[in-house]
């Protein structure tokens, strides 16, 4: 009696959950104004990428991508190569200052990273970085939240490794790079999908600093162009899918390793 | 780098200015160091130089010549408290967290505790299909919502009429748009929490419900006195972060209602943005970032206070 029951209500919860998603690919699909009918198809009539030859074509969509793409490539291997290095050393280095520098970067978590936006951009703007794509990477270059992750994967490197490389006559970076990194392959591809979608995903910062639409990354170029075309759903659909479906098609392969990330951040307490 | 003289064990308990440290120091140092400059050039240096920015008249004149930078002390606090705006942004952005919050944290807690029943089936299809959403970039789902939300065609309106209600005027009715908005963002982000809370009730030890089960608690009984307290400490920090979180609101009605109509889903971060780079009073715009950076660490106090008063361990 429950069991059919209860699956039955998940299935529908899910299908609901997931309806927003499915609907803009089938509305992307529609011809101009197709959607706009009482009651609305769920299905186009007759499939078409019109709107998608549009926007990548004149719409501007494609070079977007391919900022959203250079940008996102970019942090993501920055940022885990600084927190990769700088976790390690918190976790399994002894040095003055470590601990009293890694409780300040834990009671900094809870500053909103918007208080630093304003004299940031300031900041940039003296150093001519506004409206650039370097101005858009750096406050991504690291991050307290990623040290925070790999510290804590890494304090379970058995220390004798690593000492034993010491004996061997390995130096530090020696060590770190053949003895440490593959030790650290899980956390470092949970690393590098937060940094990649975080990126990809980000809309407050690549708006504020950029003002050329040559250089808009996809949230910030999708954004703009809703504004303009407010009626044209079907277009509009077909731009929400070239921002999206990237991501998503690329948290579905590597989602055992974001859900990871999120329990393992879950327990930072 | 692999030189003689680094070769000894690291000495872990040898004094603080040990010399034998010093190698393993250095080494220490040039792996934290890029991570840390970054940080606290682009981070910390930012947060300090905003706190004295809100001791400024920082604005379009200054951003032209710091000539004209004048130190004001709290006046950009006090002008704040004092703008009506600021007060019914803040109302609205109380509104959005007082009721996305529990929404949105209890949908994660219901979606994780079916996730966990034995008898579910697909669980991890289920689960990745719950959590797309939390993956999808933001301005495109908050176009998407802008589609289904819309008065005459959108599928929520036409759900609501098959079921014999009238349509809504979801994002042109000032009274409706913070809860489209809240429906919006408890849809985006309920399944990051419930991946949370799912980590956290397989921690719950299973002969805990076996010795409920002997003693003949129902499901509800084994939820309210075993899952619920088990989970206590996770539903806190769960709070705390999403509580910080949804105060953060912007995006959403940037996209969705460009803070109207009637300036009803206009939040404070909102407010922030337009202050400083729309009209570029970057001094008073810091003022309120501040302000709200209080907003939020006081809640998070107060919530902790509160549950250590009812006497939650957490």
């Amino acid at each position: 009696m429950k069991r059919p029951l209860l699956n039955v209500g998940m299935a529908l919860a899910a299908l609901l959950v997931c309806f927003p998603l499915l609907w803009m690919i089938a509305v992307s699909l529609m011809a101009n104004g197709e959607a706009s009918h009482s009651p609305a198809p769920l299905l186009p009539a007759d499939p078409s990428l019109a709107h998608y030859r549009a926007l990548l074509g004149s719409g501007g969509l494609a070079r977007a991508f391919g900022n959203s793409l250079m940008l996102a490539i970019a942090a993501t291997a920055i940022s885990t190569l600084l927190n990769t290095l700088a976790g390690y050393a918190f976790a399994k280095l002894h040095w003055r200052g470590r601990d009293a520098i890694f409780s300040g970067l834990i009671g900094a978590l809870v500053i909103p990273g918007q208080v630093a936006m304003l004299p940031l951009f300031l900041m940039l703007k003296e150093m001519g970085l506004v409206n650039s794509y370097l101005g858009v990477l750096i406050p991504s270059f690291a991050g307290i939240f990623g040290i925070f992750l790999v510290r804590q994967y890494a304090r379970s490197v058995p220390s004798e490794l690593i000492e034993a490389a010491r004996m061997d006559g390995a130096g530090e970076w020696r060590i770190f790079f053949a003895v440490v990194l593959p030790l650290l392959k899980p956390v470092i591809v949970t690393l590098a999908v937060f940094a990649f979608l975080g990126s990809w995903n980000d809309f407050m910062w690549p708006l504020i600093v950029l003002t050329d639409g040559q250089l808009y990354t996809l949230p910030v170029a999708l954004a703009s162009l809703s504004r303009e075309h407010v009626q044209d759903s079907e277009l509009m659909m077909a731009g929400a899918v070239i921002t999206v479906l990237p991501v998503l098609l690329l948290f579905l392969v590597l989602q055992r390793h974001y859900m990871q990330g999120l329990t393992m951040g879950g327990v930072k307490q | 780098m692999s030189g003689r003289i680094g070769t000894r064990i690291a000495p872990r308990f040898s004094p603080r200015f040990g010399p034998r440290l010093g190698r393993q120091e250095l080494a220490a140092w040039s792996f934290a160091l890029p991570a840390l400059s970054v940080i606290g050039l682009f981070f910390m240096l930012p947060v300090a130089t905003g706190l004295a920015l809100s001791l400024t008249d920082f604005d379009l004149y200054a951003l032209a010549s710091l000539k004209n930078l004048r130190f004001v002390g709290i006046d950009n606090y006090i002008t704040v408290l004092q703008r009506p705006l600021f007060w019914k942004a803040l109302g609205n952005t109380l509104y959005f967290v007082a009721v996305g919050v529990p929404l949105s944290v209890g949908l994660s807690l219901l979606f994780a505790v079916a996730l966990q029943s034995k008898l579910v089936r697909f669980k991890p299809v289920l689960r990745t299909a719950l959590f797309s959403p939390v993956v999808a970039t933001l301005v495109a789902v908050a176009v998407i919502w802008r589609y289904l939300l819309h008065t005459r065609y959108g599928l929520i309106n036409e759900g609501l009429v098959a079921l014999g209600f009238s349509p809504v005027d979801w994002l042109g009715d000032p009274h409706w748009s913070m809860p489209a908005i809240i429906l919006f963002a408890a849809w985006k982000n309920f399944g990051g929490n419930m991946i949370i809370f799912i980590a956290a009730l397989q921690a719950i030890p299973e002969d805990l419900y076996e010795a409920a089960r002997l003693d003949g608690a129902k499901t509800w009984a084994q939820f309210r006195h075993i899952t619920l307290p088990g989970l206590a400490p996770t539903l806190l920090m769960v709070s705390i972060l999403t509580i910080a979180g949804y105060f953060q609101l912007f995006a959403e009605p940037y996209v969705m209602t460009q803070g109207g109509p009637l300036e009803s889903t206009k939040s404070v971060l909102y407010l922030m943005f337009e202050d400083g780079f729309k009209w570029w009073n970057l001094g008073q715009a810091s003022a309120l970032a501040f302000v709200l950076f209080a907003i939020i660490v006081a809640f998070s106090r107060g919530l902790l206070w509160l549950t250590r008063r009812l006497g939650v361990e957490a």
